[in-house]
């Protein structure tokens, strides 16, 4: 047996250094760790101004802005929030991808794909359409509801890229040593899910931190609602600022469990033959109840958004249709989601390429700081930009630059967890064993890992594009004058409850998001292998 | 060290891609021809007031002069703290808004020119600050619209101030973070003092159910799952004028006699120290205080209360004269006050 998949190899060990000449890295750790320390640096610009307005304060205010009961009770259900949906998502994104991967469930090609679906959808438009369905929703428990539904697909997607990829002969190994299925699903299958589960959980995480616009609708108050309420009234006063702070600290938490529980496990396989296909356990009477539990799933994640948006959109008729008013809204998102796709996957790979091939701390610490900022809500965010822009460079203020480089920082992490994934399944023996051939250094990174890469850039883009075209509050601050985006304009139709003339946008949003969704789900399984 | 370099050149070539294709991006965007903009005299308006009225207004304005108009939409509290943020550097030249203390705001930053006289005197005095640093545009009434299956006449409050009661308490709604709200809390200080406000605030965090923006609780009274909700009254003639559908079992309450509740808000004007194109600034608030501008608050759809001009009022709603609306110097309205208390009371 050859494969070694599942014994946790320590990442650092290089196996095949030979006698020869030693293989070296495409490029000196220390021109991509510089860029890698400019791109942190400039990631932690809005930290730093939340740091600099809470210095300036001063500790006995700060205190008795954090130390209220308001905000004891957003913590209460910031908290019962992501305690309660992380799970749940989880539960739903690898129950599903498990189905579909892994049993001989019936049409499992168009459940893959309408699993990965939701994501398409906002999560500002399904609050809308489930608001619009059941008028009096509101509270925790309609946020939890809204929130799995539109994230579980966040965790769905790498499982199932996980579960397709994986090697057989683990299971097998497992069943001659007497493992059952179920043991062996605990025992073996889970543990390898582990950085699609950590990774898809986090994604989750952070994405409950900073929604706004999905907790608004339904009357739920988070930090993130209160912080935009605090701006809205007092824009830059110590109270909102505070309450950002609080938030700092909690996505440091979800970090730091984040990286306790990903381990150090190593994920490529090496080993000569190509890898068999996975088995798929016969579901027998439980074909039934599966495909039951599936079709719920899918109608309230994805058919009652779609049927509500198509209700108001019929009961607008052709008057909602402004094609002076959606047309520049539909280019515009489209412009800076590729602008923003394109630059984020940019830099994210410097910094994706150091904390696997160079794990450290010190690198660890760098991926981390781009973490940071993404858990902050798009106001705290813009703000900063805002604030340092016009004092330090006003030339640019208010230009597509400056908005470009916000969505950098707000979606850096959906790149970075992507390529790293994508690094990380690149065997960089591959990579060394091309340079023991006589190719240079760069061609063999160029030629083997980027082009192994590629798939998982492809699908950390795509998650971009997705993140910017629903972006609300970054887009409302930082963007050039008369910017209208379908995100803000659909905003501004829904909080005038005018359900119909929002309609178009909610399902313009869908529609190019749609393509987005299939290609981030077609590159997660070519990232895994298939 | 030639490999160093040449990788660091390829990732440099792609982020200069990349960012020449955001470039691209800003050049099919208004904003790239903004600085041109100013050689031609084309003004930027920083607008809060709703964005349909502001149009109307700008469509017959440009008609009229051939000056172009770019509008910025925001929220009033959040476009008066980006234009102080912006100082100097704004690119703003004219500033909207729904209610008056994002102005005072404004106005107490130093950043707004005088009103040209003409347009001074186009506005009653009522209606604009004694200051004349800006000037207001429109006005909309504090009113509790209510479900008359659920309230009978004799039930409902003599004062705004009841609400705080305990007999109130789970009946009414409100939207807190919105500057409508805030502006008749300000009101309310200026009125009754610190102390009564800071008091009626408690009672409201007790009593209320938070809805976001006005026509949301209004809607949620419409439906049945609250008895009243405080508001202003445009958004129930508005909704009246389109479908009805959220103001069907919707009635009006003025409470009127001075009461706080009674308050009339002032939606402001003004023109940026900063604008580069200050004439046609100028030109563009005297056009909405103006004949024309009132008479799209007359005939439009905004049902906002034309004040200037001696255009009257909608047809179809209360004259101005009968609202009995206590007398406010839109100036002193202090939104920095209003925020704080309402932050202490735990509403924000």
């Amino acid at each position: 047996m050859t494969t070694q998949v599942s014994a946790p190899e320590r990442s650092g060990s290089t196996t095949t250094a030979g006698r020869g000449k030693r293989p070296r890295p495409p490029f000196g750790v220390s021109a991509v760790g510089v860029m890698a320390v400019l791109i942190a640096l400039f990631a932690l610009v809005p930290l730093g101004y939340v740091a600099v307005m809470t210095a300036a304060t001063g500790w006995d205010t700060a205190l008795e802005l954090i130390v209220r009961p308001r905000v004891g009770e957003l913590l209460l259900n910031t908290v019962l929030l992501i305690v309660l949906t992380v799970p749940l998502c989880l539960i739903l994104g690898v129950g599903g991808a498990w189905l579909v991967e892994r049993t001989m469930l019936r049409g499992q090609k168009v459940w893959a794909v309408l699993l990965a679906a939701p994501l398409a959808i906002p999560a500002f438009v399904n609050s809308y359409a489930w608001v619009s369905a059941v008028p009096s929703l509101h509270g925790l428990f309609s946020g939890v509801l809204i929130a799995t539904l539109s994230y579980f697909p966040l965790v769905y997607i790498p499982a199932a890229a996980t579960l397709s990829r994986l090697d057989p002969a683990v299971e097998q190994s497992a069943a001659s040593l007497g493992l059952g299925a179920w043991r062996a699903f605990f025992r073996v299958v889970l543990p390898q899910l582990r950085i699609a589960m950590t990774g898809g959980a986090l994604l989750v995480a952070l994405h409950l931190l900073a929604e706004y616009g999905a907790f608004a609708m339904i009357r739920f108050d988070t930090f993130t609602t209160a912080i935009m309420v605090q701006y809205q009234s007092t824009f830059n006063g110590a109270a909102g600022t505070m309450l950002a702070s609080v938030l700092v600290f909690f996505c440091l938490l979800l970090l730091l469990v984040e990286v306790r529980s990903r381990g150090t496990a190593r994920y490529a396989r090496v080993g000569s033959g190509a890898q068999a296909k996975a088995l798929r356990l016969p579901l027998h009477v439980y074909q039934v109840p599966a495909q039951l539990a599936l079709l719920g799933l899918t109608l309230l994640a994805f058919g009652l958004p779609l049927l509500f948006v198509l209700r108001w959109i019929i009961a607008g008729g052709a008057d909602i249709w402004a094609a002076d008013e959606f047309v520049p809204a539909l280019w515009q998102t489209l412009l800076y989601g590729l602008a923003g796709a394109a630059a984020t996957t940019v830099v994210a790979f410097p910094m994706a390429y150091l904390a696997v091939r160079h794990a450290s701390w010190f690198s660890k610490a760098l991926e981390l700081s781009n973490y940071v900022t993404s858990s902050m809500p798009g106001i705290v965010v813009a703000l900063a930009f805002v604030t340092v822009s016009i004092r330090l460079v006003p030339g640019i203020y208010q230009t597509a630059g400056v908005l470009v480089a916000a969505y950098i920082l707000l979606f850096l992490p959906r790149a970075l967890v992507n390529i790293r994934a994508g690094l990380a399944q690149a065997p960089k023996e591959l990579d060394e064993a091309a340079q023991a051939l006589g190719t240079p250094p760069l061609l063999s990174f160029i030629r083997v890992t980027l082009r192994l890469t590629a798939p998982a850039a492809a699908g950390g883009a795509a998650l971009v594009f997705l993140g910017i075209a629903n972006e609300l509050t970054a887009t409302l601050l930082l963007s050039p004058n008369g910017t209208r985006t379908l995100a803000t304009e659909f905003w501004s139709k829904s909080s005038e409850i005018d359900y119909a003339g929002a309609a178009p946008y909610a399902l313009l949003m869908i529609v190019i998001s749609a393509p987005m969704t299939y290609l981030l789900f077609q590159q997660s399984k070519k990232v895994a292998g298939q | 060290m030639k490999i160093r370099i040449n990788a660091l050149a390829g990732i440099a070539i792609a982020a200069t891609a990349a960012l020449g294709l955001s470039a691209c991006g800003s050049s099919t965007s208004p904003a790239a021809s903004s600085s041109a903009d100013a050689s031609k005299g084309e003004i930027t308006v920083y607008n809060a007031q709703h964005e349909s009225l502001t149009k109307e207004w700008v469509d017959a304005f440009t008609a009229e002069t051939g000056i172009k108009v770019t509008l910025r939409q925001g929220d009033d509290t959040e476009m008066s703290n980006q234009i102080v943020q912006e100082g100097a550097a704004s690119p703003a030249d004219v500033f909207l808004t729904e209610n008056s203390p994002a102005m005072a705001q404004v106005e107490n930053a130093g950043l707004f020119a005088d009103v040209n006289k003409d347009t001074v005197a186009q506005v009653p005095a009522e209606f604009r600050p004694s200051t004349n640093k800006w000037t207001g545009i429109a006005a909309r009434s504090t009113v509790l619209v209510y479900d008359k299956n659920k309230l009978s006449e004799d039930k409902l409050p003599k004062s705004m101030l009841d609400l705080a009661k305990p007999e109130w308490k789970g009946k009414w709604a409100a939207s807190p973070s919105g500057a409508d709200f805030q502006a008749i809390v300000s009101a309310l200080v200026e009125l009754k003092g610190e102390a009564a406000a800071e008091a009626w605030l408690k009672g409201m965090k007790e009593n209320f159910t938070a809805y976001k923006g006005n026509s949301t609780a209004m809607k949620a009274v419409n439906a049945g799952e609250v008895d009243a909700a405080l508001i202003y009254h445009y958004y129930y003639y508005g909704d009246q004028a389109k479908t009805g559908e959220n103001s069907k079992n919707v009635t009006p309450y003025y409470f009127k006699n001075q009461d706080p509740g009674a308050f009339l808000s002032v939606s402001g004007g003004g023109v940026l120290k900063s604008s580069k194109n200050a004439e046609n600034a100028q030109a563009f608030l005297k056009f909405i205080t103006g004949k024309k501008g009132q008479e799209v608050l007359q005939k439009g759809t905004s049902f906002e209360y034309a004040i200037a001009s001696g255009v009257p009022a909608n047809e179809k709603l209360v004259p101005v004269k009968e609202l009995a609306a206590p007398t406010v110097d839109p100036a002193k309205l202090n939104s920095e006050k209003v925020t704080e208390l309402m932050t202490k009371a735990g509403l924000l």
